[in-house]
């Protein structure tokens, strides 16, 4: 019975076989085109010149300054802002108060702010033109055209994306578990470690990747305020301009081709998330099913 | 703070709440605010010269109207495949859905030499073009190309959840009252899709104007012809022109809130929508 009224619903809402395949055929094509082709290029003219090529263009001390900035960035940027969307989840989804909604809108607002602006505020206010700049640079401490003005102006591209997935996240997880923890007598601290942390970990650590990914690709913010200086202030994609614009396409493509990586790490955690957060469901109604607490607002 | 109706009963909301506040205000509010500060010490007059020079205008221009290419391009094939993806089983679909959000995870410089090298003349994509007498690479058509790219997962995620929502009953109502499958897409499934393909069209034209890493390198940046605003913003900024620069970045930071506005306004609509269909 189901079924024959499924079949006829799929009927129903079906295109002819012809229009089915057009339509197929021009997904197929575009992605093909727009993604997969610029995806597989990238490697491709990486490794033009061979393996050996491949490995020399990395192992250049330029490209590996580079890469150390990089990582240091992103070891700068990913903790503060992943302790930002922790506090700013537990404030925003545990507790009920007014102009909550407008306090969502500003933490997603670098989102509608353009990279070059960003970056060109931070030069407004940091630069040795300006009051704080010409301060600070009195005192020998230097922000543009120095690391300081590159991890800050990471962080603000980067600031929304750990709370992003934390906020709806834990709205979704509801209070039930903390609450009944805090009245069995457990600790603030004991609350966040033992039941919050294990709850929100999937989430918290795919908001991580995709901050490390971000900052570790940023290139316009970055781009203003570096100053573009050999060796100590050039972050990846920053050698990847340099090396392009000089032509050297094997080198700049071989940069390129570990932060693509590092991107195609994000495509696939952000599977392995959704199939994770998706079982922690179905873990929690089985749970319910067996005579648990009712998951109530887990919608 | 007030907590309505409930007892607080969980720790930790003035401790989470201060540092969220202190750290949003130091990373985000008060450097927007500077940059509307300086701006603000220029005069309209001031402003109004440096905006309304013909580098400037072309450069708008040439952001708004390859902006608007972009996104229109992605909202035609976005309703493409996000109707495909959801509706049709085919070999390779799931890597073609993972795929989609490869524009958000891909650094925008890589995706810009990448983009460059296949549509420059010696590229894969660019001679097939130039046999066909088409320039892609330094041209306008290689801004809308990157583009396109960039904005490409706004319109097909914002779609996929309410294709997937739309009761299959529906269209076999419409069939079962004499409707071609046409006249049931036109009038029964695109208005529900409507609000959400204009968030999506508006979400990757945001994007789109506030772009530079994947745009600098296929555009050539010939002033006039080939500058975007963002690079025209960083060449200010390489001259020293902060009053220049600062107008600029101004204008354009007032345009994206009024866009983020207007994304606010048509999700709000698509959501209402939703609840009446």
């Amino acid at each position: 019975m189901l079924s024959l009224k499924k079949n006829r619903a799929a009927n129903a809402a079906s295109q002819p076989r012809l229009v089915r395949r057009i339509l197929i055929g021009s997904t197929v094509l575009f992605l093909g085109l727009f993604l997969l082709l610029p995806l597989i290029a990238v490697f491709a003219y990486a490794l033009e010149q061979g393996g050996t090529a491949y490995w020399m263009a990395i192992k250049q001390p330029e490209a590996l300054a580079a890469l150390r900035l990089t990582l240091m960035t992103v070891a700068v940027a990913a903790p503060l802002n992943a302790l930002f969307g922790i506090a700013a989840a537990w404030a925003i989804a545990k507790f009920e108060f007014r102009g909550k909604n407008i306090l969502i809108t500003l933490i997603d607002l670098p989102f509608t702010v353009s990279p070059v602006i960003a970056g060109a505020m931070f030069v407004l206010l940091f630069g040795a033109r300006s009051a704080m700049g010409g301060w600070l640079l009195d005192r020998g401490i230097q922000i543009i055209f120095a690391p300081p003005g590159i991890f800050i102006a990471t962080i603000f591209v980067t600031f929304p994306l750990v709370a992003r997935e934390l906020i709806p996240l834990m709205q979704a997880l509801g209070n039930d578990d903390e609450e009944a923890a805090v009245s069995l007598g457990a600790g603030p601290l004991q609350t966040f470690w033992r039941i919050t942390l294990p709850n929100i970990r999937w989430g918290l650590l795919y908001g991580v990747v995709l901050c490390v990914a971000r900052a570790m690709g940023e290139f316009g913010a970055v781009s203003v305020v570096s100053g573009h200086i050999r060796g100590v202030t050039n972050t990846m994609p920053l050698q990847i301009e340099i090396l392009y614009n000089e032509y050297d396409y094997v080198a700049a493509f071989s940069v390129a081709s570990l932060l693509a990586l590092v991107s195609l790490v994000t495509l696939g955690g952000k599977k392995i998330f959704e199939w994770k957060s998706r079982q922690h469901i179905i873990d929690q109604s089985a749970y319910s099913a067996q005579g648990g607490p009712v998951e109530s607002t887990a919608s | 703070m007030k907590t309505r109706g409930q007892k607080r009963i969980l720790p930790g909301f003035g401790l989470t709440m201060g540092f969220t506040l202190v750290y949003l205000s130091l990373i985000v509010l008060i450097p927007l605010s500077t940059l509307f500060l300086k701006a603000s010490s220029l005069s309209l007059r001031e402003i109004g010269d440096i905006i309304m020079t013909s580098r400037s205008l072309a450069a708008y221009r040439l952001s708004f109207g390859a902006s608007f290419a972009a996104a229109g391009i992605n909202a035609v094939f976005g309703l493409i495949v996000a109707w495909v993806l959801v509706r049709y089983k085919f070999w390779g679909k799931a890597l073609l859905d993972g795929l989609v959000d490869l524009p958000f995870a891909l650094p925008t410089a890589v995706a810009g030499i990448s983009l460059t090298t296949l549509y420059s003349e010696k590229g894969w994509l660019g001679g097939v073009l130039a046999e066909v007498g088409i320039k892609a690479a330094y041209t306008r058509l290689g801004i809308v190309i990157a583009l396109t790219f960039i904005g490409l997962p706004f319109v097909v995620r914002t779609l996929q959840p309410v294709i997937r929502e739309i009761d299959p009953e529906v269209e076999e109502a419409s069939a079962g009252l004499g409707a071609r499958r046409w006249q049931t897409f036109l009038y029964v499934i695109f208005p529900n899709l409507l609000p959400a393909l204009l968030t999506g069209f508006a979400l990757a034209f945001a994007r789109a104007l506030g772009e530079y890493g994947s745009v600098v390198f296929i555009s050539g940046n010939m002033p006039n012809k080939t500058e975007i605003v963002p690079l025209l913003i960083m060449t200010k900024f390489e001259e020293y022109d902060y009053a220049g620069a600062t107008a600029i970045a101004a204008s354009m930071l007032v345009l994206s809130f009024l866009l983020l506005l207007t994304i606010n306004l048509l999700q709000w609509w698509s959501r209402r929508h939703h609840a009446v269909a």
